[in-house]
């Protein structure tokens, strides 16, 4: 399963990307999951290891770190928003 | 709820429609006023916020902001949080309008005009939309000041605003 991963802001800026194709390893179904998967890369991603604040949004939708993956989704991480 | 969901289709036909723009270049809100109000004589009351960018923040001198976006979501968010109000208040016509890019002091981010019959709606709506837009819409500020570039932390107190919503 193939998925398209999203960086924005201060996060773009640590993991120095912005966007990534990713072939999900089996059982990394939901974005919890993936959250912790990312986290394991070392110490450039360290804004996703637990107890660090994030957001995520699936298929530009605010998800829930249960939120389950399907093929080909646009899955965004996120520091929390500071518009307005 | 002060609405009931019978009244729903018929908004859709005589209100407005819900209107959303994300933008790099500035607005003018009397000429929004004027194109939301113009021909709907039912309308009896015009709420409008505008958020400017200030000159210091956190105890330090801000010389500019840079306001990124998830283009696609940050629209979808906008008109999700538009379409909550409508549900919540009898609204003839909401439109956000929200910029991105680089802006200095004194400079326009962000509006939102309400038209109803009755200010208490248009002021409510108002208000919900620019606490939700605060905790939900996927915008992020970059400040410059002397000590250098610095994203903005989300603040408490505004979870806190959207959050009263929920228990009324």
């Amino acid at each position: 399963m193939v998925i398209r991963i999203l960086y924005f802001a201060s996060l773009r800026e640590s993991v120095g990307q912005e966007a990534e194709e990713l072939v999900l390893p089996e059982g990394i179904d939901t974005v919890g999951k993936l959250r912790s998967h990312i986290a394991a890369r070392g110490a450039q991603w360290d804004a996703f290891a637990v107890g660090k604040t994030l957001r995520a949004a699936v298929n530009q939708r605010m998800a829930p770190a249960d939120t389950a993956l399907g093929e080909g989704d646009e899955v965004a991480f996120f520091p929390p928003v500071t518009g307005g | 709820m002060t609405k009931s969901l019978f009244f729903r289709p018929l908004l859709a036909v005589d209100g407005g429609a819900v209107t959303v723009r994300v933008q790099q270049d500035n607005f003018d809100v009397g000429r929004e006023i004027a194109a939301i109000t113009r021909g709907n004589l039912a309308i009896g009351a015009v709420a409008s916020f505008v958020g400017t960018v200030r000159a210091s923040n956190d105890g330090s001198g801000v010389s500019a902001m840079t306001l990124e976006h998830y283009p696609g979501m940050t629209e979808r968010a906008l008109e999700a949080i538009v379409a909550q109000a409508r549900d919540r208040w009898d609204v003839f016509d909401a439109l956000v309008v929200h910029r991105y890019g680089r802006l200095e002091p004194g400079d326009q981010i962000v509006m939102v005009v309400v038209a109803s019959a009755h200010r208490g709606e248009a002021f409510a709506a108002c208000e919900f939309i620019m606490d939700f837009l605060k905790t939900e819409a996927p915008f992020w500020k970059k400040e410059e000041t002397p000590q250098g570039l610095r994203w903005v932390d989300a603040r408490e107190t505004d979870n806190c605003a959207a959050e009263r919503w929920k228990t009324t």
